[in-house]
């Protein structure tokens, strides 16, 4: 969790907004700082988080989390965080072939799957314990990231649908939040990514777009990060607010300033 | 259920790789260091390994490449579990230099090999591999290399020439060398007796794909599926993934396939826009992230990506590998006659580095590189691109914009433009700002690196190479 992003987002781990979806997006740049942000900061919110990680191994996000300062074995084993690992999932699942549905069933499928047995995992990770006193306080699903399912052969109205009935178990029965990372291709001419970042760009109530910059590399700015409020359910009375920053990445934290304010500028 | 089924799989592989007394998830990416673990001595067990070095920034266990000067550029080397993708040139004259270095290096070092081909038999693409560079040979070598460089390049050259000091090679038998990084001749072929001590794999795959399939149907191209079967047999079989507890020493599976996608694998991305099993290679790219990051191994892929029509997929094959570094070779094309490039065969781009257990990477500085064969040696050096960049070496980063500006809008002597440049010198941005009628900032025609700040004794110390272009008239 990255101090200085929790204060451009007006949000703590304490006062941790409920029932959002949150579109993370890059362009051109690593967006994935962004993801061991949120990771961080619902694992500190006391939230139980079920991340499905597509791109990385878990020791990757355990090493970078406890720089962050969350240890993501301690989540697993007290039960607040459920891994999903696909790269070690898709393995097994190709070459050892089991008879009980797994959530990346697809995977093993000639044409393009649709999504529900993932959507079933999800939906069985995040339900609420029956032992009634809640544990942790909202449930959170964690998606890194959305467009490899499109490299896997999944369909963009696939994916769409399936963070639809995410959005409808978790954001709206559950009061729970998503968080999905989307990969923007700029000109290389994806359509079935366009179709699934306006898509969730339209659903969304916060988008985070990290873009490289414009003009090229820079070895103190790294990149520029666009914050847009939006409102998807009410008709645009108020304007849909929007700031950027430019950031850089250390090696424990982000620093934000705003454009043209780099410390190596000034 | 589901859940269970996630954390059974997480215990299971604590006993995977390196030892179960460490508490993180053990995959090949163990953090070296007393600090990672109190107890263990795992971690000296991974660092004991043949050929192989950990990352100084955040301990990640490191191979070479083949080419020291590349290792330098990719942040110290091709890290163990990812996916290096070379875009090929052209007419695939330097890419298969890339992969034979890489494969070499395996040899030398004592690595097992996985060579998997559409195109040339494993056996034979093994035999052209280029000879390790003895000592006394290799020092000859660089000496003449060095006198002819530029000072950034002789920063570089001056580096790798340190390697020289570590202990000698062994001649007589077969070379396991401790060294990180060896230099070869391309002339030259590998000696036969290195090659019969050494252990590989072939997968040559008209001889494979015969056989009938027994794995049910899925949007994978036959031979991929082949291909994946057997890294993964072989990875099984010979413990990569430490499901086999070896007595012997652990050891670094190098697989190297050559023109992946290509029309020769079956696929048919590189001759059609829209085509029917678009998947495959990026399926094929997923299952082998797969395999690849829980076992000890390194995998160079070669990708003919200028034959690939559509633009999505090689977005979406370049999201999916760890590293990319594409060759632009100037064959054919209209920088052969550039003079600025005409000591070098061809530009050499990073395109992608790998972000692993770690916020942030190791990105070089030098943006522009080209690379050139020579008779015996294959380097990569630093070139100046262009007017642009020659000044940009003085601006603040991210103001080039401004520059292109400036080109069209006054002439050389202009009261404007010595004001203009007046400002830049003395950082005051906003006044460069003030000069330039403001509109939508113009493309970036370089990669806006700088490389000095104008101090004041910039000029003075003699003619400058950087910086000419701002008191010369461009022709």
């Amino acid at each position: 969790m990255f101090p200085e992003l929790n204060n451009l987002l007006n949000t703590t781990p304490d006062q941790a907004e409920q029932g959002k979806l949150t579109l993370l997006c890059d362009a051109k740049t690593d967006g994935s700082f962004l993801v061991h942000h949120f990771l961080s900061f619902y694992l500190k919110a006391n939230c139980k988080v079920c991340f499905v990680a597509l791109i990385q191994s878990f020791s990757h996000y355990n090493i970078v989390g406890q720089k962050l300062g969350v240890s993501l074995t301690t989540a697993r084993e007290c039960g607040q965080l459920v891994f999903l690992e696909g790269l070690k999932s898709a393995v097994d699942i190709f070459f050892r072939p089991q008879e009980d549905p797994h959530p990346l069933q697809f995977l093993r499928e000639a044409n393009s799957g649709n999504l529900q047995p993932l959507y079933e995992f999800v939906q069985e990770a995040l339900k609420p314990m029956d032992s009634g006193e809640a544990a942790w306080r909202c449930p959170v699903l964690l998606v890194d990231d959305l467009s490899v399912l499109l490299s896997l052969g999944v369909g963009a109205v696939a994916v769409l649908d399936f963070v639809h009935y995410c959005r409808a178990t978790v954001c709206r029965e559950q009061k729970g939040n998503v968080v999905a990372l989307v990969h923007d291709s700029g000109d290389a001419e994806d359509e079935e990514n366009d179709i699934l970042l306006n898509g969730l760009g339209h659903q969304s109530h916060l988008i985070l777009r990290a873009e490289g910059l414009a003009t090229g590399f820079c070895k103190d700015v790294h990149g520029q990060l666009r914050i847009l409020w939006r409102r998807p359910s009410q008709p645009t009375a108020q304007r849909d607010r929007s700031l950027t920053y430019q950031y850089k990445i250390q090696d424990k934290n982000v620093s934000f300033f705003a454009k043209g304010m780099s410390p190596a500028v000034l | 259920m589901a859940a269970a089924a996630t954390c059974g799989t997480g215990t299971r592989s604590t006993g995977s790789v390196v030892v179960a007394a460490s508490r993180n998830n053990v995959t090949s990416f163990q953090r070296r260091g007393p600090r990672a673990s109190g107890t263990d001595s795992g971690c000296s067990r991974l660092v004991s390994i043949a050929g192989t070095r950990p990352s100084v920034r955040n301990g990640q266990l490191l191979v070479s490449t083949g080419l020291p000067a590349l290792d330098q550029l990719l942040g110290g080397g091709l890290a163990v579990g990812t996916v290096l993708l070379i875009e090929e040139d052209k007419y695939n004259i330097y890419s298969p230099l890339l992969f034979k270095y890489f494969l070499a290096e395996g040899i030398v070092t004592g690595h097992t090999l996985l060579v998997a081909s559409a195109k040339e038999d494993p056996a034979d693409i093994l035999q052209e591999l280029p000879a390790p560079l003895l000592d006394d040979n290799c020092k000859k070598e660089c000496d003449e290399d060095i006198c002819n460089h530029k000072t950034e390049s002789n920063i570089k050259m001056k580096i790798a020439w340190r390697y020289q000091l570590l202990p000698k090679m062994e001649q007589a038998r077969p070379v396991s060398s401790s060294r990180f990084g060896h230099y070869y001749d391309v002339s030259k072929r590998i000696p036969q007796e290195l090659i019969e001590a050494s252990k590989w794999h072939g997968f040559f795959l008209p001889e494979k794909i015969s056989s009938t399939l027994n794995v049910e149907p899925c949007s994978l191209n036959h031979g991929y599926i082949k291909l994946l079967q057997f890294i993964q047999n072989i990875i099984y079989e010979e413990g990569f993934d430490g499901s086999n507890p070896q007595k012997k020493q652990k050891n670094i599976l190098r697989i190297g396939i050559q023109n992946l996608g290509s029309p020769l694998w079956g696929d048919d991305i590189c001759w059609t826009e829209n085509c029917d099993s678009s998947h495959s290679l990026t399926k094929f790219l997923y299952m082998l992230r797969g395999l690849l990051r829980t076992s000890l191994s390194a995998c160079i892929i070669t990708v003919p990506t200028h034959l690939i029509q559509n633009k999505a997929i090689i977005a979406r094959v370049t999201n999916l590998s760890d590293t990319v570094v594409g060759l632009e070779s100037f064959i054919g094309s209209e920088k052969e006659t550039n003079p600025l490039y005409k000591d070098y065969h061809g530009l050499i781009h990073i395109r992608q580095i790998p972000q692993l257990n770690n916020l942030i990477y190791d990105v070089s500085d030098v943006k522009d590189l080209a690379f050139k064969l020579k008779r015996k040696l294959f380097t990569i050096e630093w070139v100046q691109d262009n007017y642009l960049r020659q000044e940009r070496n003085i601006y603040p980063p991210g103001f080039s914009y401004l520059l292109k500006q400036k080109d069209s809008a006054w002439g050389e002597g202009s009261l404007q433009h010595s004001t203009f440049l007046m400002s830049f010198l003395a950082k005051a941005t906003a006044f460069a700002s003030r000069l330039v009628r403001h509109s939508e900032p113009l493309e970036q025609t370089g990669s806006g690196r700088i490389r000095q700040a104008a101090g004041p004794r910039l000029w003075h110390d003699g003619p400058r190479q950087e910086a000419p272009g701002l008191l010369v008239i461009p022709p």
